[in-house]
Protein backbone atom coordinates (compact mmCIF):
# COMPACT_ATOMS: atom_id res chain seq x y z
CA UNK A 1 0.00 0.00 0.00
CA UNK A 2 1.49 3.51 -0.87
CA UNK A 3 2.00 5.45 2.30
CA UNK A 4 -0.55 8.27 1.97
CA UNK A 5 -3.34 5.58 1.46
CA UNK A 6 -2.16 3.80 4.37
CA UNK A 7 -1.88 6.81 6.40
CA UNK A 8 -5.92 7.66 5.06
CA UNK A 9 -6.95 4.19 5.97
CA UNK A 10 -5.78 4.20 8.92
CA UNK A 11 -7.43 7.39 9.92
CA UNK A 12 -10.43 6.46 8.35
CA UNK A 13 -10.62 3.75 10.45
CA UNK A 14 -9.55 5.23 14.13
CA UNK A 15 -12.35 7.88 13.27
CA UNK A 16 -14.78 5.93 13.23
CA UNK A 17 -13.88 3.52 16.05
CA UNK A 18 -13.61 6.97 18.32
CA UNK A 19 -17.10 7.73 17.59
CA UNK A 20 -18.27 3.96 17.88
CA UNK A 21 -17.02 3.43 21.30
CA UNK A 22 -19.26 6.88 22.33
CA UNK A 23 -22.40 5.13 21.36
CA UNK A 24 -21.80 1.03 22.47
CA UNK A 25 -20.48 -0.16 25.15
CA UNK A 26 -17.52 -2.32 25.39
CA UNK A 27 -18.36 -6.27 25.80
CA UNK A 28 -16.84 -6.84 29.44
CA UNK A 29 -18.58 -3.82 30.75
CA UNK A 30 -21.73 -4.31 29.33
CA UNK A 31 -21.50 -7.97 30.82
CA UNK A 32 -20.62 -6.67 34.09
CA UNK A 33 -24.03 -3.69 34.10
CA UNK A 34 -26.10 -6.80 33.50
CA UNK A 35 -24.55 -8.93 35.94
CA UNK A 36 -25.14 -5.79 38.37
CA UNK A 37 -28.70 -5.76 37.82
CA UNK A 38 -29.74 -8.79 37.97
CA UNK A 39 -28.37 -9.16 41.11
CA UNK A 40 -29.57 -6.11 42.95
CA UNK A 41 -32.46 -6.17 44.99
CA UNK A 42 -33.34 -2.55 45.94
CA UNK A 43 -36.12 -1.49 43.69
CA UNK A 44 -35.60 1.90 43.44
CA UNK A 45 -31.91 0.95 42.08
CA UNK A 46 -32.92 -1.99 39.53
CA UNK A 47 -35.14 1.16 37.98
CA UNK A 48 -31.78 2.58 37.14
CA UNK A 49 -29.77 -0.62 36.02
CA UNK A 50 -33.25 -0.25 33.92
CA UNK A 51 -32.50 2.75 32.50
CA UNK A 52 -29.07 2.52 31.57
CA UNK A 53 -30.49 -0.63 29.63
CA UNK A 54 -32.63 1.10 28.12
CA UNK A 55 -30.61 4.22 27.33
CA UNK A 56 -27.89 1.89 25.77
CA UNK A 57 -30.72 -0.10 23.56
CA UNK A 58 -31.78 3.51 22.22
CA UNK A 59 -28.17 4.49 21.89
CA UNK A 60 -27.37 1.62 19.49
CA UNK A 61 -30.46 1.98 17.65
CA UNK A 62 -30.59 5.64 16.97
CA UNK A 63 -26.60 5.84 16.50
CA UNK A 64 -26.37 8.64 18.86
CA UNK A 65 -23.45 9.08 21.76
CA UNK A 66 -25.15 7.21 24.31
CA UNK A 67 -24.15 9.88 27.15
CA UNK A 68 -24.14 13.55 25.79
CA UNK A 69 -20.66 14.28 27.44
CA UNK A 70 -17.95 12.49 25.39
CA UNK A 71 -15.00 13.59 26.97
CA UNK A 72 -11.72 14.67 26.02
CA UNK A 73 -10.27 11.53 23.69
CA UNK A 74 -7.14 10.24 24.76
CA UNK A 75 -5.10 7.74 23.36
CA UNK A 76 -3.06 4.51 25.05
CA UNK A 77 -1.03 3.33 22.11
CA UNK A 78 1.59 0.48 22.48
CA UNK A 79 3.37 0.20 18.94
CA UNK A 80 6.08 -2.11 17.89
CA UNK A 81 9.05 -0.56 17.08
CA UNK A 82 8.57 -1.88 13.55
CA UNK A 83 5.33 -0.68 12.69
CA UNK A 84 5.21 0.97 9.68
CA UNK A 85 3.59 4.06 10.76
CA UNK A 86 4.73 4.65 13.89
CA UNK A 87 6.32 7.91 12.50
CA UNK A 88 2.67 9.21 11.67
CA UNK A 89 0.63 7.76 14.33
CA UNK A 90 0.66 11.19 16.14
CA UNK A 91 -1.09 12.97 13.15
CA UNK A 92 -3.53 10.21 12.19
CA UNK A 93 -5.10 10.22 15.90
CA UNK A 94 -5.35 13.91 15.52
CA UNK A 95 -7.14 13.66 12.44
CA UNK A 96 -9.40 10.51 13.92
CA UNK A 97 -10.63 13.03 16.85
CA UNK A 98 -11.37 15.37 13.92
CA UNK A 99 -13.19 13.01 12.35
CA UNK A 100 -14.73 11.37 14.65
CA UNK A 101 -16.21 14.64 16.05
CA UNK A 102 -17.91 15.10 13.11
CA UNK A 103 -19.14 11.45 12.51
CA UNK A 104 -20.36 11.08 16.33
CA UNK A 105 -21.05 14.11 16.56
CA UNK A 106 -19.07 14.22 20.06
CA UNK A 107 -19.20 17.07 22.02
CA UNK A 108 -17.10 20.16 21.92
CA UNK A 109 -14.84 19.35 24.66
CA UNK A 110 -11.40 20.63 24.12
CA UNK A 111 -10.94 24.01 26.13
CA UNK A 112 -7.42 25.76 25.66
CA UNK A 113 -6.11 26.57 29.18
CA UNK A 114 -4.92 30.12 30.05
CA UNK A 115 -6.65 31.17 27.01
CA UNK A 116 -9.84 29.43 28.10
CA UNK A 117 -11.44 28.85 24.58
CA UNK A 118 -13.22 26.27 23.71
CA UNK A 119 -11.38 24.78 19.53
CA UNK A 120 -14.36 23.28 18.80
CA UNK A 121 -12.78 20.66 17.42
CA UNK A 122 -11.90 18.07 20.51
CA UNK A 123 -8.37 18.64 19.10
CA UNK A 124 -5.93 21.15 21.23
CA UNK A 125 -2.46 21.47 22.81
CA UNK A 126 -1.32 18.12 23.23
CA UNK A 127 -5.09 16.73 22.86
CA UNK A 128 -6.20 13.97 22.11
CA UNK A 129 -3.99 12.81 24.94
CA UNK A 130 -1.13 10.56 23.75
CA UNK A 131 -0.14 7.61 25.93
CA UNK A 132 3.09 5.16 24.58
CA UNK A 133 4.70 2.24 25.03
CA UNK A 134 7.27 0.87 22.45
CA UNK A 135 7.47 -2.90 22.01
CA UNK A 136 10.51 -3.80 20.44
CA UNK A 137 10.63 -6.34 17.93
CA UNK A 138 6.94 -5.96 16.88
CA UNK A 139 5.46 -4.80 13.92
CA UNK A 140 2.01 -4.36 15.12
CA UNK A 141 0.01 -1.48 17.01
CA UNK A 142 -2.66 -1.98 19.46
CA UNK A 143 -4.10 1.39 20.69
CA UNK A 144 -6.84 1.69 23.32
CA UNK A 145 -9.24 5.10 22.87
CA UNK A 146 -10.60 6.21 26.30
CA UNK A 147 -13.58 8.74 26.68
CA UNK A 148 -12.62 10.96 29.44
CA UNK A 149 -15.75 12.63 30.67
CA UNK A 150 -15.83 15.32 33.17
CA UNK A 151 -18.29 13.21 35.69
CA UNK A 152 -15.98 10.16 35.77
CA UNK A 153 -12.35 12.68 35.80
CA UNK A 154 -13.09 14.75 38.79
CA UNK A 155 -12.71 12.01 41.16
CA UNK A 156 -9.08 11.42 39.84
CA UNK A 157 -6.57 12.22 43.38
CA UNK A 158 -2.98 11.16 43.86
CA UNK A 159 -0.47 11.33 46.89
CA UNK A 160 2.75 10.00 47.81
CA UNK A 161 2.19 8.04 50.80
CA UNK A 162 5.27 7.70 53.93
CA UNK A 163 6.03 3.90 54.37
CA UNK A 164 4.29 3.79 57.97
CA UNK A 165 0.92 4.30 55.93
CA UNK A 166 1.28 1.02 54.37
CA UNK A 167 -1.18 -0.41 52.02
CA UNK A 168 -3.62 -0.04 55.07
CA UNK A 169 -3.34 3.98 53.50
CA UNK A 170 -3.57 2.85 50.22
CA UNK A 171 -7.02 0.75 51.27
CA UNK A 172 -8.20 4.02 53.21
CA UNK A 173 -7.07 6.36 50.52
CA UNK A 174 -9.33 3.99 47.92
CA UNK A 175 -11.77 4.31 50.46
CA UNK A 176 -11.69 8.10 50.59
CA UNK A 177 -11.92 8.70 47.24
CA UNK A 178 -14.55 6.70 45.84
CA UNK A 179 -17.02 7.33 49.05
CA UNK A 180 -17.02 10.96 48.54
CA UNK A 181 -15.96 11.98 44.75
CA UNK A 182 -17.39 8.98 43.71
CA UNK A 183 -20.81 9.60 44.38
CA UNK A 184 -21.52 11.93 42.04
CA UNK A 185 -19.60 10.09 39.20
CA UNK A 186 -22.45 7.90 38.05
CA UNK A 187 -21.59 4.64 39.61
CA UNK A 188 -20.95 1.82 39.46
CA UNK A 189 -17.45 3.12 38.97
CA UNK A 190 -14.38 0.95 37.96
CA UNK A 191 -12.20 1.48 40.31
CA UNK A 192 -8.24 2.26 38.87
CA UNK A 193 -5.37 2.13 41.66
CA UNK A 194 -1.84 2.76 41.00
CA UNK A 195 0.51 1.88 43.80
CA UNK A 196 3.95 3.32 42.57
CA UNK A 197 6.54 5.68 43.83
CA UNK A 198 5.21 8.97 42.95
CA UNK A 199 2.66 11.01 41.89
CA UNK A 200 3.01 10.87 38.53
CA UNK A 201 3.86 7.65 37.99
CA UNK A 202 0.93 6.37 40.34
CA UNK A 203 -1.47 8.47 38.80
CA UNK A 204 -0.47 6.84 34.77
CA UNK A 205 -0.77 3.30 36.33
CA UNK A 206 -4.34 3.94 37.57
CA UNK A 207 -5.47 5.02 34.36
CA UNK A 208 -3.79 2.11 32.28
CA UNK A 209 -5.75 -0.02 35.69
CA UNK A 210 -9.27 1.42 34.00
CA UNK A 211 -8.27 0.08 30.42
CA UNK A 212 -7.57 -3.62 31.90
CA UNK A 213 -10.90 -5.88 31.42
CA UNK A 214 -13.50 -5.16 34.60
CA UNK A 215 -13.13 -8.84 35.63
CA UNK A 216 -9.45 -9.19 34.97
CA UNK A 217 -6.79 -9.52 38.00
CA UNK A 218 -3.19 -8.36 38.77
CA UNK A 219 -0.97 -11.13 38.15
CA UNK A 220 0.76 -10.77 41.57
CA UNK A 221 -0.85 -12.57 44.42
CA UNK A 222 -1.02 -9.97 46.65
CA UNK A 223 -1.73 -6.66 44.55
CA UNK A 224 -4.60 -9.99 43.38
CA UNK A 225 -6.11 -10.13 47.16
CA UNK A 226 -5.83 -6.56 47.16
CA UNK A 227 -8.04 -6.09 44.19
CA UNK A 228 -10.73 -8.57 45.68
CA UNK A 229 -10.78 -6.85 49.09
CA UNK A 230 -11.72 -3.51 48.14
CA UNK A 231 -13.91 -4.10 45.32
CA UNK A 232 -15.98 -6.43 48.26
CA UNK A 233 -15.68 -3.81 51.07
CA UNK A 234 -16.34 -0.72 48.98
CA UNK A 235 -19.25 -2.85 47.41
CA UNK A 236 -20.36 -3.86 50.82
CA UNK A 237 -20.89 0.06 51.95
CA UNK A 238 -23.69 -0.13 48.56
CA UNK A 239 -23.31 2.87 47.07
CA UNK A 240 -25.47 1.67 44.46
CA UNK A 241 -25.59 2.94 41.07
CA UNK A 242 -26.23 7.05 40.25
CA UNK A 243 -25.44 6.85 44.48
CA UNK A 244 -28.70 6.18 45.60
CA UNK A 245 -27.91 2.83 47.72
CA UNK A 246 -27.75 -0.52 46.55
CA UNK A 247 -26.66 -4.24 46.99
CA UNK A 248 -23.15 -3.19 45.03
CA UNK A 249 -20.96 0.28 44.44
CA UNK A 250 -18.02 -0.75 42.14
CA UNK A 251 -17.86 -2.63 38.78
CA UNK A 252 -14.34 -3.78 39.86
CA UNK A 253 -11.11 -2.69 41.48
CA UNK A 254 -8.08 -3.26 38.96
CA UNK A 255 -4.44 -2.46 40.27
CA UNK A 256 -1.41 -1.96 38.32
CA UNK A 257 1.76 -1.40 40.32
CA UNK A 258 5.44 -0.13 39.57
CA UNK A 259 8.53 -0.55 41.84
CA UNK A 260 8.97 2.36 44.47
CA UNK A 261 11.54 4.16 46.49
CA UNK A 262 11.76 2.62 50.00
CA UNK A 263 11.01 6.03 51.59
CA UNK A 264 7.69 6.41 49.54
CA UNK A 265 3.83 5.08 48.10
CA UNK A 266 2.91 6.81 45.43
CA UNK A 267 -0.37 6.33 45.37
CA UNK A 268 -3.46 7.41 42.47
CA UNK A 269 -6.88 6.49 42.13
CA UNK A 270 -8.48 6.99 38.59
CA UNK A 271 -12.14 6.11 37.71
CA UNK A 272 -14.27 5.20 35.32
CA UNK A 273 -18.21 5.60 35.14
CA UNK A 274 -21.10 2.93 34.30
CA UNK A 275 -20.74 4.56 31.09
CA UNK A 276 -17.12 3.46 30.53
CA UNK A 277 -16.64 4.34 27.03
CA UNK A 278 -13.22 2.65 26.35
CA UNK A 279 -12.17 0.50 23.00
CA UNK A 280 -8.97 -2.00 22.36
CA UNK A 281 -8.25 -1.98 18.56
CA UNK A 282 -4.55 -4.15 17.20
CA UNK A 283 -3.30 -3.16 13.55
CA UNK A 284 -1.22 -5.30 11.93
CA UNK A 285 1.77 -4.60 9.84
CA UNK A 286 -0.53 -4.66 6.57
CA UNK A 287 -3.19 -2.59 8.70
CA UNK A 288 -6.12 -5.39 8.65
CA UNK A 289 -7.16 -4.93 12.06
CA UNK A 290 -9.09 -6.67 15.01
CA UNK A 291 -11.53 -5.24 17.23
CA UNK A 292 -10.39 -6.29 20.63
CA UNK A 293 -13.19 -4.83 23.05
CA UNK A 294 -16.22 -5.11 21.48
CA UNK A 295 -17.83 -8.51 19.72
CA UNK A 296 -19.38 -8.25 16.96
CA UNK A 297 -18.48 -4.71 15.52
CA UNK A 298 -18.79 -3.38 11.68
CA UNK A 299 -16.87 -0.21 11.38
CA UNK B 1 -48.54 2.93 38.86
CA UNK B 2 -46.11 5.29 38.03
CA UNK B 3 -46.86 9.14 39.52
CA UNK B 4 -47.00 11.29 36.88
CA UNK B 5 -46.76 15.13 37.75
CA UNK B 6 -48.30 17.78 35.09
CA UNK B 7 -47.34 21.30 34.54
CA UNK B 8 -48.32 23.90 35.71
CA UNK B 9 -47.53 22.12 39.06
CA UNK B 10 -49.49 22.82 42.32
CA UNK B 11 -48.32 22.55 46.30
CA UNK B 12 -50.48 20.20 46.74
CA UNK B 13 -49.13 17.85 44.17
CA UNK B 14 -45.64 17.65 45.92
CA UNK B 15 -46.36 17.82 49.40
CA UNK B 16 -46.67 14.01 49.78
CA UNK B 17 -43.79 13.13 47.97
CA UNK B 18 -41.35 11.85 50.17
CA UNK B 19 -37.08 11.44 49.07
CA UNK B 20 -36.55 8.34 47.06
CA UNK B 21 -40.11 8.15 45.72
CA UNK B 22 -40.04 7.96 41.99
CA UNK B 23 -42.17 10.54 39.74
CA UNK B 24 -42.05 10.86 35.70
CA UNK B 25 -43.17 14.65 34.25
CA UNK B 26 -45.61 15.32 31.59
CA UNK B 27 -45.82 18.94 30.42
CA UNK B 28 -43.21 21.57 29.83
CA UNK B 29 -39.59 21.44 31.26
CA UNK B 30 -36.95 24.03 30.56
CA UNK B 31 -32.93 23.66 30.84
CA UNK B 32 -31.48 26.38 32.51
CA UNK B 33 -27.84 25.71 33.69
CA UNK B 34 -24.82 28.04 35.17
CA UNK B 35 -25.37 31.05 33.07
CA UNK B 36 -29.19 31.38 32.80
CA UNK B 37 -28.92 31.21 37.30
CA UNK B 38 -25.93 33.91 36.98
CA UNK B 39 -28.05 35.94 34.85
CA UNK B 40 -31.12 36.05 36.89
CA UNK B 41 -29.61 36.52 40.76
CA UNK B 42 -26.37 38.32 40.28
CA UNK B 43 -27.43 40.28 36.95
CA UNK B 44 -30.87 40.86 38.72
CA UNK B 45 -32.03 39.96 34.63
CA UNK B 46 -35.69 39.25 33.97
CA UNK B 47 -35.83 35.36 32.62
CA UNK B 48 -37.73 34.95 29.65
CA UNK B 49 -39.69 31.71 30.24
CA UNK B 50 -42.52 32.39 33.32
CA UNK B 51 -41.15 29.60 35.58
CA UNK B 52 -44.18 29.72 37.84
CA UNK B 53 -45.60 26.44 38.62
CA UNK B 54 -42.50 25.06 36.19
CA UNK B 55 -39.90 22.20 36.09
CA UNK B 56 -36.18 23.37 35.27
CA UNK B 57 -33.38 20.49 34.14
CA UNK B 58 -29.82 21.64 34.93
CA UNK B 59 -28.88 20.19 31.79
CA UNK B 60 -26.73 21.07 28.53
CA UNK B 61 -28.31 19.18 25.73
CA UNK B 62 -26.55 18.63 22.12
CA UNK B 63 -29.44 19.94 19.69
CA UNK B 64 -30.04 19.66 15.88
CA UNK B 65 -31.28 22.19 13.83
CA UNK B 66 -34.05 20.36 11.30
CA UNK B 67 -34.48 21.26 7.64
CA UNK B 68 -37.87 23.41 8.14
CA UNK B 69 -35.48 25.11 11.17
CA UNK B 70 -37.05 23.36 13.97
CA UNK B 71 -35.04 22.20 16.60
CA UNK B 72 -34.76 18.01 17.38
CA UNK B 73 -33.53 17.04 20.74
CA UNK B 74 -30.24 14.70 19.95
CA UNK B 75 -28.97 14.08 23.52
CA UNK B 76 -30.40 15.80 27.15
CA UNK B 77 -28.44 14.64 30.15
CA UNK B 78 -28.48 15.87 33.65
CA UNK B 79 -25.11 17.62 34.53
CA UNK B 80 -24.13 18.10 37.97
CA UNK B 81 -26.96 20.12 40.25
CA UNK B 82 -24.17 21.52 42.89
CA UNK B 83 -22.93 23.59 40.84
CA UNK B 84 -26.28 25.84 41.07
CA UNK B 85 -26.49 25.15 44.97
CA UNK B 86 -24.97 28.89 45.07
CA UNK B 87 -27.96 30.45 43.64
CA UNK B 88 -31.10 28.04 43.81
CA UNK B 89 -32.52 29.25 46.88
CA UNK B 90 -33.03 32.49 45.67
CA UNK B 91 -34.06 31.17 42.13
CA UNK B 92 -37.15 29.33 43.81
CA UNK B 93 -38.35 32.20 45.43
CA UNK B 94 -37.85 34.53 42.67
CA UNK B 95 -39.48 32.36 39.61
CA UNK B 96 -41.74 30.39 41.70
CA UNK B 97 -40.13 26.78 39.94
CA UNK B 98 -41.33 23.67 41.57
CA UNK B 99 -39.21 20.76 39.95
CA UNK B 100 -35.60 20.78 39.68
CA UNK B 101 -34.00 18.27 37.75
CA UNK B 102 -30.64 17.61 37.58
CA UNK B 103 -27.22 15.17 38.59
CA UNK B 104 -26.45 14.13 42.27
CA UNK B 105 -27.39 15.81 45.46
CA UNK B 106 -27.59 19.72 46.70
CA UNK B 107 -27.08 21.53 49.54
CA UNK B 108 -28.29 22.86 53.01
CA UNK B 109 -29.41 25.97 51.37
CA UNK B 110 -31.27 24.55 48.53
CA UNK B 111 -33.38 22.32 50.49
CA UNK B 112 -34.03 25.13 52.54
CA UNK B 113 -35.41 27.10 49.31
CA UNK B 114 -37.58 23.98 48.44
CA UNK B 115 -38.97 23.90 52.08
CA UNK B 116 -39.86 27.69 51.84
CA UNK B 117 -41.12 27.50 48.18
CA UNK B 118 -42.89 23.90 48.40
CA UNK B 119 -40.47 22.61 45.50
CA UNK B 120 -38.29 19.30 45.29
CA UNK B 121 -35.18 18.76 43.38
CA UNK B 122 -35.23 15.19 41.46
CA UNK B 123 -32.00 13.10 40.39
CA UNK B 124 -32.40 11.98 36.71
CA UNK B 125 -30.33 8.93 35.98
CA UNK B 126 -26.70 10.17 34.73
CA UNK B 127 -25.89 9.07 31.11
CA UNK B 128 -29.11 8.74 30.26
CA UNK B 129 -29.01 11.03 27.96
CA UNK B 130 -30.71 9.37 24.78
CA UNK B 131 -33.35 8.17 26.41
CA UNK B 132 -34.15 11.35 28.14
CA UNK B 133 -34.31 12.57 24.35
CA UNK B 134 -36.53 10.23 23.30
CA UNK B 135 -39.13 11.57 26.03
CA UNK B 136 -39.22 15.04 24.44
CA UNK B 137 -41.83 15.32 21.99
CA UNK B 138 -40.86 18.98 20.98
CA UNK B 139 -38.74 22.03 21.48
CA UNK B 140 -41.66 24.70 21.52
CA UNK B 141 -39.07 27.66 22.18
CA UNK B 142 -35.41 28.83 22.12
CA UNK B 143 -34.48 31.19 24.29
CA UNK B 144 -31.31 33.40 25.26
CA UNK B 145 -29.84 31.54 22.30
CA UNK B 146 -26.46 33.95 22.97
CA UNK B 147 -25.12 31.71 25.47
CA UNK B 148 -24.65 28.75 22.92
CA UNK B 149 -25.85 25.61 22.49
CA UNK B 150 -25.55 24.59 26.07
CA UNK B 151 -26.52 27.02 28.03
CA UNK B 152 -29.84 28.11 26.08
CA UNK B 153 -32.85 27.63 27.40
CA UNK B 154 -34.83 25.02 26.21
CA UNK B 155 -38.46 25.08 26.63
CA UNK B 156 -38.75 20.85 25.86
CA UNK B 157 -42.64 19.53 25.74
CA UNK B 158 -41.77 16.29 27.43
CA UNK B 159 -43.94 13.40 28.04
CA UNK B 160 -43.58 11.03 30.69
CA UNK B 161 -40.01 12.05 31.44
CA UNK B 162 -38.34 10.28 33.75
CA UNK B 163 -37.64 8.65 36.41
CA UNK B 164 -37.15 11.12 38.25
CA UNK B 165 -36.36 10.24 41.60
CA UNK B 166 -37.30 13.21 44.76
CA UNK B 167 -33.46 13.92 46.63
CA UNK B 168 -34.88 16.91 48.44
CA UNK B 169 -38.70 16.76 49.34
CA UNK B 170 -40.95 19.82 50.32
CA UNK B 171 -40.06 19.06 53.80
CA UNK B 172 -36.28 19.99 53.72
CA UNK B 173 -35.26 16.38 53.58
CA UNK B 174 -32.11 15.82 51.66
CA UNK B 175 -31.55 12.13 50.05
CA UNK B 176 -28.12 12.61 49.34
CA UNK B 177 -26.61 14.02 52.04
CA UNK B 178 -28.53 10.79 54.45
CA UNK B 179 -26.80 8.70 52.21
CA UNK B 180 -23.38 10.13 52.52
CA UNK B 181 -23.38 9.84 56.25
CA UNK B 182 -24.61 5.94 55.85
CA UNK B 183 -21.50 5.65 53.74
CA UNK B 184 -19.17 7.20 56.17
CA UNK B 185 -20.44 5.24 59.09
CA UNK B 186 -20.33 1.92 56.81
CA UNK B 187 -16.76 2.41 55.52
CA UNK B 188 -15.01 2.35 58.84
CA UNK B 189 -15.31 -1.38 60.08
CA UNK B 190 -15.08 -2.46 56.74
CA UNK B 191 -11.31 -0.83 56.07
CA UNK B 192 -10.44 -2.08 59.70
CA UNK B 193 -11.56 -5.47 58.32
CA UNK B 194 -9.09 -4.96 55.18
CA UNK B 195 -6.07 -3.59 57.26
CA UNK B 196 -5.50 -6.59 58.67
CA UNK B 197 -5.31 -8.68 55.52
CA UNK B 198 -3.24 -6.24 53.67
CA UNK B 199 -0.13 -6.17 56.07
CA UNK B 200 2.29 -6.65 53.30
CA UNK B 201 5.38 -4.59 55.06
CA UNK B 202 6.53 -6.34 57.30
S1 LIG C 1 -19.95 10.51 34.70
FE1 LIG C 1 -20.00 9.31 32.80
S2 LIG C 1 -22.14 8.68 32.51
FE2 LIG C 1 -22.09 10.31 34.04
S3 LIG C 1 -22.51 12.15 32.86
FE3 LIG C 1 -20.26 11.97 33.03
S4 LIG C 1 -19.59 10.83 31.22
FE4 LIG C 1 -21.84 10.59 31.38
Amino acid sequence: MDKEVAVQSLTDTMAKFTSYIGKRLPTDVKQKLADLRTLETNPLAKSIYDSMAENQEAADKLDRPSCQDTGVIQYFISAGAKFPLLGELEEILQNATLGATKIGPLRHNAVETFDEKNTGTNTGSKIPWLDWEIVPDSDCATIDVYMAGGGCTLPGKATVLMPGQGYEGVTEFVFDVITSRGVNACPPLLVGVGVSTSVETAARLSKRAILRPVNSKNPNANAALMEELLEEGLNEVGIGPQGLTGNNSVMGVNIESSARHPSTIGVAVSTGCWAHRRGKIRFNADLSYEVLSHEGVVL
Amino acid sequence: MKKILQTPIRDEDLESLNVGDVVYLTGHLVTCRDVAHRRLIEQKRELPVDLKGGAIFHAGPIVRKKDDGKFEMVSIGPTTSMRMEKFEREFIKQTGVKLIVGKGGMGPETAAGCQEGKAVHAIFPGGCAVLAATKVEEIERAEWQDLGMPETLWVNRVREFGPLIISIDTKGKNLIEQNKARFNEKKAPVMERIFSQVRFIK
